[in-house]
C-alpha cells in the first residue's frame, strides 16, 4: 500500500486522538515503523494491521473510524489540497459524482504508483447514484462515505448515503441527492493558488 | 458558409470531431479521429457501429444521444473496446438534424499518443494536449528523482540503525553489541558470566500506567544495572523488558551471586513515575563459563535461559545459577 495512505492514517490518528494514541497503535500493531513516509511503499498488510490496531486502541468499530478518516481527509485545514483536487471533478455535486470514475486515473497522473480502488459510478435516475468500489483493502468504501459527506456539504448539496459490502467484497455506496441547492456551499476558485 | 468550408474549419479547430446525420450515419470525420480508427473510413458508416457510449449507461440510439447534448460523454472505439474517450455533442443543423460530436483523450492522453503514434500536428494548435504531455513527462522525471532520493535516505537510515550499538531508550548496549562482546569472549575461550534478566510485571505497568511510565521504568532499571556492575561489564537491553549482562573475569561464585542479589534487591523497591509507584522485580538466570571452554554463544545463552526459566517458575524475584546437572542455587 502506498505510503500516502498509511501516512494519512497516521496524520488522522495524531491530529484526532494525539501522539500518545499513535504510539499505542504502532505498538499494538507490532510495527517497527513509527513514522510513515508519504512517498514510500509498504506491504498491504501494514495498512490492515494499522486499521485494526486503531480500532482496538480506541475501542471503536473499524467502519466508523474509516468513515471518520474520510471526513478528516477532506475537512482538515491542513489538507486543503485534497478538497481542492476533488472539487476539480465538477461544477455541481452531480457532475462531481459522475467524475468519480476518473479519480483513480487522476490520482495516478499525480503519483504514478498510487493505486486507489477502482470506482464506478452509476446514475439511477431521480437523483439516485450507486458507487461501486473495488480495492485491494476492504473498507475503502467507508472512507469514501466520509469524504462524500463533506464534499456534498462543500457543494451545498443535501445527500443521504448508505454503504453495503457485497459477497464478492465489492463495496457499494448508495447516494441519494435530496436537494442539490440545500445550502450556499463553499466557494471554489479553479485558479486559486495554495499557500 | 458551404458545408465543405465548415468541415475544413472544424478539421483545424477540432481534429477529433465527427459530423453525424440525423439517421446516425457519419458524414464527415476530422483527420485525427480518422487516424485513430484504423479499421477503415468512418464516413458512410453508422456512428454506433464504430463507437460505443460507455457512460452515461443505456445510450444506444441517436435519440438517446441527442438528449445528452452539451454534457460529457465517455466513448470507446468499437475497434478498441478498452479505449476511453471523452466527448461532447452539439446540434449542427436544425433543418437536417445533423450533429457534431467532438472527442478527446481526456485523462488517457498518454496511452492515446503512444497507442496511435500521434504527433503535435494531430492536435489543434490551441489544444493543451501537448502541454499536458510535457507536464506528465517532466513531473514523472522529477518524481522519480525524488523517489530515488527517498529510497537512498531510507537505506542509509536503516544501515545506520543496523550499525548502531546503542539502545536509544536506555542508552545501554543493544542486542547487536551484546552479540559482538559475547562472540569475542567465546572466541578467546575466556572466563566470563552471562546473566539473563527479565523484568517481572513490566507489562502490567505498561498496560495500567501507559507507555510513558513503562519507558521511565526501563530507564530507571538500566541506571540501577549500570550502578551495580563494574566498568568492564556489558549491560545490554536485548528485548522489550529483557536485559543481558556480560561479566568478564569472574573470580568467585560469591561475587557473581552478590551482583545478582543487589540488582534484585534494588528492583524490589517501587520506581516512582509522576507520583505513581511502578512495581516491578527481576528474575535472573546466570551461567558462569570457565577458561578454556569449548561452548558456543548459542548454547551459553540457551543455558542462561534455562536458569532464568527456573527463577521465574520458582516464584520470580530470584536468581538461578545454571549447573550442568541442573541444580539450583
Amino acid at each position: 500500500m502506498h505510503g500516502l495512505i498509511n501516512r494519512s492514517i497516521q496524520n488522522y490518528v495524531c491530529d484526532t486522538f494525539g501522539n500518545d494514541v499513535w504510539g499505542q497503535v504502532t505498538g499494538s500493531a507490532d510495527l517497527a515503523i513509527i513514522d510513515f513516509e508519504a512517498m514510500m511503499s509498504y506491504d498491504d498488510d501494514v495498512t490492515t494491521r494499522l486499521v485494526d490496531a486503531v480500532s482496538l486502541v480506541m475501542g471503536r468499530p473499524i467502519h466508523e473510524l474509516l468513515e471518520d478518516l474520510g471526513t478528516y481527509l477532506v475537512s482538515t485545514p491542513k489538507l486543503e489540497g485534497v478538497r481542492r483536487l476533488l472539487r476539480f471533478g465538477g461544477v455541481t455535486f452531480e457532475e462531481f459524482l459522475l467524475s468519480l470514475d476518473d479519480l483513480p486515473d487522476r490520482a495516478r497522473l499525480a503519483v504514478s504508483d498510487l493505486d486507489l480502488p477502482e470506482l464506478e459510478i452509476d446514475e439511477r435516475g431521480n437523483g439516485c447514484f450507486e458507487l461501486l468500489c473495488r480495492g485491494s483493502v476492504s473498507g475503502f468504501g467507508y472512507v469514501f462515505v466520509g469524504m462524500l459527506r463533506v464534499i456534498a456539504d462543500d457543494y451545498g448539496a443535501l445527500v443521504l448515503l448508505d454503504h453495503e459490502t457485497g459477497k464478492n467484497g465489492v463495496e457499494k455506496i448508495f447516494i441519494t441527492l435530496v436537494d442539490k441547492d440545500f445550502a450556499q456551499g463553499r466557494q471554489f476558485d479553479l485558479g486559486a493558488r495554495l499557500g | 458558409m458551404t458545408s465543405l468550408a465548415q468541415a475544413g474549419m472544424l478539421d483545424v479547430l477540432c481534429p477529433m470531431h465527427v459530423l453525424v446525420e440525423k439517421d446516425g450515419t457519419i458524414s464527415h470525420a476530422g483527420p485525427t479521429i480518422q487516424k485513430i480508427c484504423k479499421t477503415g473510413a468512418l464516413v458512410g458508416e453508422a456512428f454506433f457501429d464504430r463507437f460505443a457510449v460507455k457512460r452515461p449507461k443505456g445510450i444506444v440510439t441517436m435519440d438517446d444521444l441527442r438528449r445528452k447534448a452539451g454534457s460529457r460523454l465517455h466513448l470507446a472505439l468499437e475497434d478498441d473496446p478498452g479505449s476511453d474517450l471523452k466527448a461532447v455533442l452539439v446540434p449542427h443543423d436544425h433543418r437536417t438534424g445533423s450533429m457534431v460530436i467532438n472527442l478527446s483523450f481526456g485523462i488517457s492522453i498518454l496511452d492515446g499518443v503512444r497507442d496511435y503514434a500521434l504527433s503535435n500536428a494531430d492536435f489543434a494548435a490551441t489544444d493543451l494536449a501537448i502541454e499536458m504531455l510535457y507536464l506528465i513527462e517532466a513531473k514523472s522525471a522529477a518524481m522519480d528523482a525524488s523517489r530515488r532520493l527517498n529510497l537512498r535516505l531510507q537505506g542509509a537510515k536503516i544501515a545506520a540503525e543496523e550499525q548502531a550499538f546503542t539502545d536509544t531508550l536506555t542508552g545501554l548496549k543493544n542486542r547487536r553489541a551484546m552479540d559482538h562482546v559475547l562472540a569475542r569472549l567465546v572466541g578467546n575461550q575466556a572466563n566470563f558470566a552471562v546473566m539473563q534478566i527479565d523484568l517481572d510485571f513490566f507489562k502490567a505497568v505498561n498496560d495500567s500506567l501507559g507507555h510513558a511510565a513503562g519507558d521511565h521504568v526501563l530507564q530507571a532499571v538500566a541506571q540501577i544495572m549500570v550502578e551495580e556492575t563494574r566498568n568492564a561489564d556489558t549491560v545490554a537491553r536485548v528485548g522489550g523488558d529483557e536485559f543481558t549482562l556480560i561479566l568478564p573475569d569472574v573470580a568467585t561464585e560469591q561475587m557473581l551471586l552478590a551482583i545478582g542479589d543487589r540488582v534484585i534487591e534494588r528492583l524490589k523497591k517501587p520506581i516512582l513515575f509522576q507520583g505513581q509507584a511502578c512495581k516491578v522485580s527481576a528474575s535472573i538466570g546466570t551461567v558462569w563459563i570457565l577458561e578454556n571452554h569449548t561452548m558456543d554463544a548459542k548454547d551459553i545463552l540457551s543455558d542462561a535461559d534455562v536458569a532464568l526459566y527456573q527463577s521465574k517458575k520458582a516464584g520470580r524475584s530470584r536468581q538461578t545459577l545454571f549447573r550442568r546437572n541442573g541444580a539450583r542455587v
